[in-house]
C-alpha cells in the first residue's frame, strides 16, 4: 500500500529518514513490523472506496434462505467442519433487510418466482447474489418442467454461479472466496437483462390471456408475466 | 406401546386365511361394482362417479379399509381416472383399488373428501394437475400451481409454450367479514408465515388468523417448489433416467429410500429379481440415509425451538458429516447418491471391503454414547419439554383419517411401519423393533425419531456382519436387466416403502413403451402436512411452529 518501502538491505548502508529522525537510543516502541513495511510514513495512504469494498468483501451478512436440496449443502457449509465463518461470511440473517448477500440455493419455480424478486428488492444495496447450484443456472435436472425458470438470471441479477448438483460445501466456500475477491477488486455485478419484472397488471399488454383474467386480477396487483417461448 | 387394542377381534369382512377375497368384498357393494380390474398389487374395482361416497364408506366401515393412501388422476385417449389406493393400518399388505372414470368432455366425479380427510389435499392436486372435478369437494382450487394458472399440465390438451401470469397480491384476512363490527376485542390479526421464513424448513406458506396469541384460522399453502417431478419422470427411461430424481424428493437426504420406492415399483412391474447380496446392501446403505434424515429432523426441530444455529444443530451436523462420508465412500456422492440400479446397485463396497464396514461398525458403535447427548441436551430438558410436552396433539383417530404415516403415526401409537408389514429388502431376515410412542405430542415423535435412529444402527451393524461373512463368489450386486425394459401394456402398480419420512409409494402404468404413461407419487410429507391445522388451531403460535418442526416435512417432497 505504500511506495517507499526500505529493504533492510538498503538500510545497512545509508540511514533510512526513520532512522534518521529518530537518532540513537530512542525507544522504538511504536515501531511494528508493519511500521517496517510502510517505511517512513506514519500513514496509510489508500482509496475510501477500496478501503470500503476490502471491508465490505470481509464482512458479509448472509441470507438464511432455503429453497430446495441446495439449502442442505448450504446448512453444512454454515455448521461444523466447513464452518463459513473462518471466511467472514458466516452470519446468517433471517431478514432480507439486514443481509448483504444472497445465496439462492435450489430450484426457482412460477410461484416462487415474485416473492424471491420481493426478497430481492427488500436486501438493502450493495447486495450480491450467489446462485447455488445447477438449478439456478438453468433449471438444472427439472428444465424441461413446465413450472420451473431457466435459472435465478431470468429474475435476479447472479454475481457467481456455483455449478453442482447439489455443489459440494467446499465448492460453496470457493464460490464465496471469490465473491469476495470480486467485492474487493470493486467489480460491480453484472446487470443482466431481466426478461420477467415485476409490473402492475394493468400495464400488461392486452392480449387474450390478460383479458381471461382481467375479472381476477386488480390492475394494481404486482404480476409476473412468465414467456416460456423466450426462455432459454 | 400402542393405543390400539392388538388383541383379535373378528376379522373383516372380506378377509381370509390367504389375505383379501375381492369376491367377497365385491358382494359387499351390492351390485355397485361394475367392472373388475387386475393390478399388479391388488384387484380394482371400477365403479360409477356419482357413488363414491357410497362405496368407499362402505369400504371403510364394513371392510376396514382405514387408509386412503393416495389418489391417483390420470387421462386416457378416452376417458379420466381417478384411482383410489387403500389400505389397512392393521396389515398393509390387504390392498384395493377403487376406480372411478369420467367422462372426457364433462369429467366430474363425486368427492371422497367426506369419508377420509386426506382425500381433500390428494383431489385438490388431482383436480390441480389433471382437472378433474370432484362434486362435493368442501374446498376445491388449485393445490400446486398458482391460482392464475392456465390450464393442467398433466392433462394431453395442455400447452406447455403457452404464457402464464402470477401475480404477487397481499393475502386477506378470511376471517376479517365475520369479526368486523363485533368491538374492539372481536379483533383477529393476519399473518404470512413463509414462504421466506427460518422456521419452515424451506419455502412452506402458512396463512395464519390470530387472535391474541392463539390460531383461529390456518392454512398451509404449498407449491413453492413444485417441481414437476411426475412429468420428469413420465419422460424419462426406466432403465436409467429415471432414478436420478427420487433423490431429490425428499433430500435431507432420503435419497436411497426414495429410490427404493421407484426401484421397487418398477422391480414388480417388469419382473426383476434382486440378488439377496444387493438386497443387504440396499438395506444397509439406505438406513444409513435413514439415520442422516432423522438427524437433521431433530437438528432443526433444535433449531425452531431455540432459535439461530445453537449446539443441538451443531451435533447433529457433525453426526451427518460422518455418514455423509460413509455414503459418500459408498456411492460417490454426499447428497444425491444415484446409487440403486433396477435389479441390484450400482456397486459393491469400495476396496478394501474390511476397512470400510471396520468403519461403519465404528460409527453404529457410538450411536448410543451420541444419542446420550442428544438425550442430555434435548429430551431431558425442561425448557424442552416445556415446549414439547403436550403440545401438537394428533389423537390416532384423526391421525389415521388424514393418512399421516412414518414417525408422526408411529408418535400417535399408530403401529405402522411397512419395514415390517410388507416386508421387502433384507428387513423380516434381520432383529429389530419398531417404535411407537403413545405421547401424540411433539415431544413423542422427537423420541420416535431419536430411538429410531437406534434401530437403524442395528439392522447397519447386522448388515455389516453380513456383509463381511457373505462368500465371495456370491457378490452377485446386479441381476440380468435387459438393456430397454418394456413392461406390458397397460400393466398398473402401486408401491410404498417406508420412506424417511413414512409411506412413500408410487404408482406407476405402463403403456408398452419405455417410459411409464403415468407416474404418481404418493409422499408421507404431504399428508403429514395436512394434520397441521387440526394440530394447531385453538393453540398458541409458537407451539404451531414446534408442531410443523415435529412433523419433519420436506419441502422437496411434499410440492414434487
Amino acid at each position: 500500500m505504500s511506495s517507499d518501502h526500505t529493504s533492510p538491505a538498503d538500510s545497512t548502508e545509508t540511514k533510512s529518514t526513520r532512522e534518521a529522525r529518530m537518532g540513537e537510543g530512542v525507544d522504538d516502541r511504536f515501531n511494528s513490523r508493519l511500521r517496517e513495511a510502510f517505511g517512513s510514513s506514519p500513514f496509510i495512504l489508500t482509496k475510501f472506496d477500496q478501503f470500503m469494498n476490502w471491508v465490505r468483501g470481509s464482512s458479509m451478512f448472509m441470507l438464511q434462505f432455503g429453497i430446495a436440496c441446495c439449502s442442505i449443502e448450504m446448512m453444512h457449509t454454515y455448521a461444523v467442519k466447513h464452518d463459513l465463518d473462518r471466511f467472514h461470511a458466516g452470519v446468517p440473517r433471517a431478514s432480507p433487510r439486514q443481509a448483504d448477500v444472497m445465496i439462492v440455493p435450489g430450484t426457482i419455480v412460477s410461484k416462487f418466482a415474485p416473492r424471491m424478486k420481493r426478497v430481492y428488492d427488500q436486501v438493502p444495496e450493495p447486495k450480491f447474489v450467489i446462485g447455488m447450484g445447477s438449478c439456478t443456472i438453468s433449471g438444472g435436472p427439472f428444465q424441461e418442467g413446465y413450472n420451473v425458470l431457466k435459472g435465478a438470471e431470468e429474475v435476479i441479477p447472479v454475481d457467481i454461479h456455483v455449478p453442482g448438483c447439489p455443489p459440494r460445501p467446499e465448492a460453496l466456500v470457493y464460490g464465496v472466496a471469490k465473491l469476495q475477491e470480486r467485492i474487493a477488486n470493486g467489480e460491480s455485478s453484472p446487470v443482466v437483462v431481466k426478461p420477467y419484472e415485476l409490473e402492475e397488471f394493468g400495464d400488461l399488454e392486452d392480449d387474450e390471456l390478460v383479458e381471461h383474467l382481467a375479472d381476477q386480477i386488480d390492475a394494481e396487483d404486482l404480476v409476473m408475466r412468465y414467456n416460456w417461448v423466450d426462455s432459454p | 406401546m400402542s393405543l390400539q387394542d392388538r388383541t383379535p377381534v373378528e376379522p373383516d369382512v372380506g378377509v381370509d386365511e390367504d389375505g383379501l377375497d375381492y369376491d367377497e368384498l365385491e358382494a359387499l357393494l351390492d351390485g355397485r361394482v361394475l367392472d373388475r380390474e387386475d393390478h399388479v398389487n391388488a384387484e380394482g374395482f371400477v365403479i360409477r362417479p356419482d357413488e363414491v361416497q357410497q362405496v368407499l364408506s362402505t369400504l371403510k366401515e364394513e371392510a376396514g379399509f382405514d387408509h386412503c393412501s393416495a389418489v391417483t388422476a390420470q387421462e386416457y385417449d378416452d376417458r379420466f381416472e381417478s384411482i383410489y389406493h387403500l389400505k389397512k393400518f392393521e396389515d398393509p399388505t390387504q390392498e384395493l383399488s377403487v376406480i372411478v372414470p369420467t367422462s372426457k368432455d364433462n369429467p366430474v366425479s363425486e368427492s371422497a373428501a367426506p369419508v377420509y380427510d386426506t382425500a381433500d389435499w390428494h383431489e385438490r392436486e388431482a383436480y390441480d394437475l389433471v382437472g378433474i372435478n370432484y362434486e362435493g369437494h368442501p374446498d376445491l382450487r388449485r393445490i400446486l400451481l398458482p391460482e392464475t394458472w392456465q390450464g393442467h399440465p398433466l392433462s394431453e390438451r395442455y400447452n406447455q409454450t403457452q404464457p402464464q401470469v402470477v401475480p404477487l397480491r397481499e393475502h386477506a384476512n378470511p376471517l376479517e367479514e365475520d369479526h368486523r363490527g363485533d368491538g374492539e376485542d372481536a379483533d383477529t390479526m393476519f399473518v404470512n408465515i413463509g414462504p421466506h421464513h427460518p422456521a419452515t424448513h424451506g419455502v412452506l406458506h402458512v396463512k395464519t388468523v390470530l387472535d391474541g396469541e392463539q390460531i383461529v384460522d390456518l392454512d398451509p399453502d404449498i407449491g413453492y417448489l413444485h417441481r414437476c417431478e411426475e412429468q420428469m419422470c413420465e419422460q424419462g427411461t426406466y432403465r436409467h433416467q429415471i432414478m436420478p430424481y427420487p433423490d431429490r424428493w425428499d433430500y435431507t437426504p432420503g435419497g436411497l429410500l426414495n429410490e427404493w420406492a421407484y426401484a421397487r415399483a418398477a422391480e414388480d412391474l417388469a419382473d426383476i429379481d434382486v440378488p439377496e447380496y444387493a438386497q443387504v446392501l440396499r438395506t444397509m446403505s439406505a438406513e444409513l440415509t435413514r439415520i442422516a434424515a432423522h438427524m437433521l429432523a431433530v437438528g432443526t426441530f433444535g433449531l425452531d425451538l431455540y432459535g439461530d444455529f445453537t449446539v443441538i444443530f451443531m451435533y447433529a451436523i457433525r453426526d451427518r458429516e460422518v455418514v455423509q462420508n460413509l455414503l459418500e465412500d459408498l456411492t460417490g456422492q454426499r447428497l444425491m447418491f444415484n446409487y440403486f440400479r433396477l435389479g441390484g446397485v450400482a456397486w459393491d463396497l469400495p476396496e478394501p471391503r474390511e476397512e470400510y464396514l471396520d468403519k461403519v461398525r465404528e460409527f453404529t458403535a457410538d450411536i448410543p454414547d451420541r444419542l446420550e447427548e442428544y438425550h442430555n441436551l434435548i429430551s431431558g430438558n425442561e425448557i424442552f419439554q416445556m415446549r414439547c410436552v403436550d403440545t401438537g396433539i394428533l389423537p390416532p383417530e384423526t391421525a389415521k383419517s388424514y393418512g399421516a404415516t412414518g414417525p408422526v403415526a408411529r408418535g400417535s401409537g399408530i403401529d405402522y411401519d411397512l419395514r415390517r408389514d410388507d416386508p421387502y429388502g433384507y428387513y423380516d431376515e434381520l432383529d429389530w423393533d419398531v417404535i411407537t410412542e403413545d405421547g401424540c405430542d411433539n415431544y413423542a415423535r422427537l423420541l420416535v425419531r431419536l430411538k429410531e435412529v437406534e434401530e437403524s444402527a442395528k439392522i447397519i451393524r447386522q448388515c455389516a456382519d453380513l456383509l463381511s461373512e457373505w462368500p465371495e463368489d456370491d457378490r452377485t450386486i446386479q441381476s440380468n436387466v435387459p438393456r430397454t425394459l418394456r413392461p406390458d401394456p397397460d400393466k398398473e402398480i402401486y408401491r410404498a416403502v417406508e420412506g424417511a419420512k413414512g409411506e412413500l409409494g408410487i404408482y406407476i402404468r405402463s403403456d408398452g413403451t419405455d417410459k411409464p404413461a403415468r407416474f404418481k407419487i404418493r409422499s408421507p410429507c404431504f399428508s403429514n402436512l395436512q394434520t397441521l391445522p387440526v394440530m394447531s388451531e385453538g393453540e398458541y403460535i409458537p407451539d404451531m411452529v414446534a408442531s410443523l418442526g415435529s412433523l419433519d416435512i420436506v419441502l422437496g417432497e411434499v410440492d414434487r
